[in-house]
């Protein structure tokens, strides 16, 4: 028979990373040490543990990482928390790419870019970041605004802070919600330090966060002078399949695993709110 | 043409069942639905509609995928698939056949489901004209001749007997191995068919209006205050989910067994509220937005995605089965009205 795409390969957690109280990052490669498959920033994978169940995940690292795939997982269900308790040699299984990803070669080519993450927000976005680093000569400035609940939370702060903030033509804007011990840096939420900082309008924007900080952040983009047509995000929907059969992620007449999960914030007008 | 006498169909069932597996309307406890002819079944083929459509024999209400053995921290992947031996499918009705082909956008669009495949393409589907249709029918409004349902052999009671005509190279071939059959000219199908055709024409519900149905009006219709009302009795019971033959949601799942871990697949429903269910939130959180969701999926996403095609045959199954009597006609008169 021919190959079922609803069938897994296995996977090993080569090195697991704590990066917040409650985010790990997980590095996943085939038992023979290869990445499972290519994928495109912004696209996700399924993982799985056999009993445990599966569950859809955004690839954290970027597709210029020929060595291994990453995946900075939140413990808030039943397969994040099984994936928190396990141990490095501990084998998954993966499918994928899946979803559109962000238009990397198209829309954010040549442009200055603007990228605006809260909390695990950043998973996503981190793969385009170090896409757009590894390929720096394509794009132009890029701003990063950045904010968590507290200093602990932000998620991949020693690569923020020893190479992203040290990268040609990158401003690294972070901020946590209350002020802390040892914190020197801004305080206050997302929506008010983008409207602070006053970044050009000539960026292409890039949104990832819980939904409440998306809405204020549009909102504050939009004050600044941001068209819809210049704001991308991406979108998070239970999913099973993967490939727009399942109809678990039907919003509209788009499928968010497979017409999705990244979408411009005018196309999203033309759907129903139900994300 | 061939046909056989009604007294002797028994012979025609037997001879099919001898060279492969043959699946037809069967009554167990009071209720017709396809199952696997074997000696001693009551076969109920002039049954109009089995309870169940005939979507479970390409899409199992559960089916296997996969199995893992799991040791310590290692997993094996095991393909758990059947391969799908030829069988037929007998007594089919144009409304059910109608929705293989809603069935097969979703399923044979790439990436192939593989499981689906294999058995759409084992099947010699033999279709019959409904003599009778009902009053809860309205295929007619999506495109469907109930008295000309098509498929690889077409079957119509006629008086007495029954007659087929092979439309396809598979049903040709089904045919001309049944020594049972005798050649004929059909004589008194077409008269037959006239009839179903004058009997549709006359049902309550033939005069639906989809115009309004298509993707432009699709925030539209999605802001319709009538939701509200079309869905308050609903129960969220999903049993015209259930009996639906073209929904086509399923869940993954596993299961654990002594020897390891099954994965299988199963009908779900988009009417329970665990279908959008996440660890954080849940997006469609009332039963007004999962009612919605239904019906908006049939009536106006699918065709968006599709040419206009609906993913509604118009069976008629939801109308008789719904415990609220809520059902697609309602909805199909309140947002669009009747023409």
């Amino acid at each position: 028979m021919t190959n079922e795409a609803l069938i897994p390969v296995v996977g090993v957690i080569t090195d697991i990373r704590r990066d917040t109280p409650d985010v790990k990052t997980f590095r996943v490669v085939t038992p023979d040490g290869k990445k499972a498959f290519e994928h495109m920033p912004g696209q996700c994978a399924m993982l799985s543990i056999p009993g445990v169940g599966e569950a859809m995940f955004s690839i954290t690292s970027s597709p210029t990482n020929t060595e291994f795939m990453e995946f900075s997982i939140k413990k808030c269900g039943c397969v994040t928390s099984w994936l928190h308790s396990c141990e490095v040699g501990q084998m998954v299984t993966i499918r994928g790419p899946y979803g559109n990803g962000f238009p990397v070669t198209k829309d954010f080519k040549g442009k200055n870019l603007l990228f605006i993450a809260g909390g695990i927000g950043l998973a996503p976005l981190r793969s385009v970041i170090n896409y757009v680093r590894a390929n720096r000569a394509d794009y132009g400035t890029v701003d990063i605004v950045y904010g968590s609940r507290s200093m602990d939370d932000l998620v991949d702060f020693k690569e923020i802070q020893e190479e992203w903030k040290n990268e040609k033509d990158f401003n690294v804007y972070l901020t946590i919600d209350r002020p802390q011990e040892g914190w020197d840096g801004h305080v206050g939420f997302v929506p008010a330090y983008v409207k602070e900082v006053n970044i050009p309008t000539d960026r292409t924007a890039v949104l990832c966060g819980p939904p409440i900080m998306i809405k204020f952040t549009l909102q504050a983009l939009l004050e600044l002078g941001f068209e819809k047509t210049q704001v991308f995000t991406t979108l998070e929907f239970r999913m099973k399949c993967g490939i727009g059969k399942c109809g678990r992620c039907n919003v509209g007449d788009k499928y968010i695993c497979k017409d999705g999960p990244v979408f411009r914030m005018d196309q999203l007008e033309e759907l129903p709110s139900e994300y | 043409m061939k046909k056989i006498a009604l007294s002797n169909i028994d012979l025609l069932y037997k001879e099919i069942a001898g060279a492969q597996e043959l699946y037809l309307p069967v009554k167990v406890a009071g209720a017709t639905n396809f199952k696997k002819f074997e000696d001693g079944v009551e076969v109920d083929i002039k049954s109009l509609q089995t309870v169940k459509s005939a979507k479970d024999l390409f899409f199992p209400q559960s089916e296997d995928m996969m199995e893992f053995k799991t040791s310590g921290k290692s997993i094996e992947v095991i393909d758990a698939r059947k391969k799908a031996e030829p069988f037929v499918l007998f007594g089919v009705r144009g409304c059910d056949l109608k929705s293989f082909e809603v069935l097969d956008k979703v399923f044979l669009a790439e990436p192939v489901d593989t499981m689906y495949q294999a058995k759409r393409e084992a099947v010699t589907v033999v279709t019959l004209a409904c003599n009778n249709p009902e009053t809860s029918c309205f295929c007619k409004v999506f495109g469907v001749d109930a008295s000309n349902p098509k498929g690889d052999v077409q079957a119509t009671i006629v008086s007495d007997e029954m007659h087929f005509e092979a439309l396809t190279e598979k049903g040709e071939k089904l045919l001309s191995s049944l020594k049972c059959l005798e050649d004929c000219e059909g004589k008194g199908v077409e008269e037959e068919k006239a009839q179903i055709k004058e009997k549709i024409d006359a049902l309550p519900f033939v005069n639906l209006d989809l115009t309004n149905f298509k993707g432009e009006n699709l925030m539209e219709l999605f802001n319709r205050p009538e939701w509200e009302e079309l869905s308050k009795a609903c129960l969220g019971c999903g049993t015209c989910t259930f009996v639906c033959p073209t929904c086509q949601c399923f869940d993954i799942r596993d299961f654990q067994t002594n020897a390891g871990v099954k994965r299988f697949r199963c009908w779900d429903s988009c009417m329970y509220s665990e279908f959008t269910k996440m660890a954080a939130e849940n997006p469609r959180k009332n039963q007004m937005q999962r009612y919605r969701q239904r019906f908006m999926h049939k009536l106006c996403y699918f065709p968006s995605n599709n040419d206009g095609e609906y993913g509604c045959v118009g069976c008629g199954r939801c109308v008789k089965k719904c415990p609220q009597s809520l059902n697609i006609v309602k909805v199909i008169k309140k947002l669009g009205g009747n023409k």
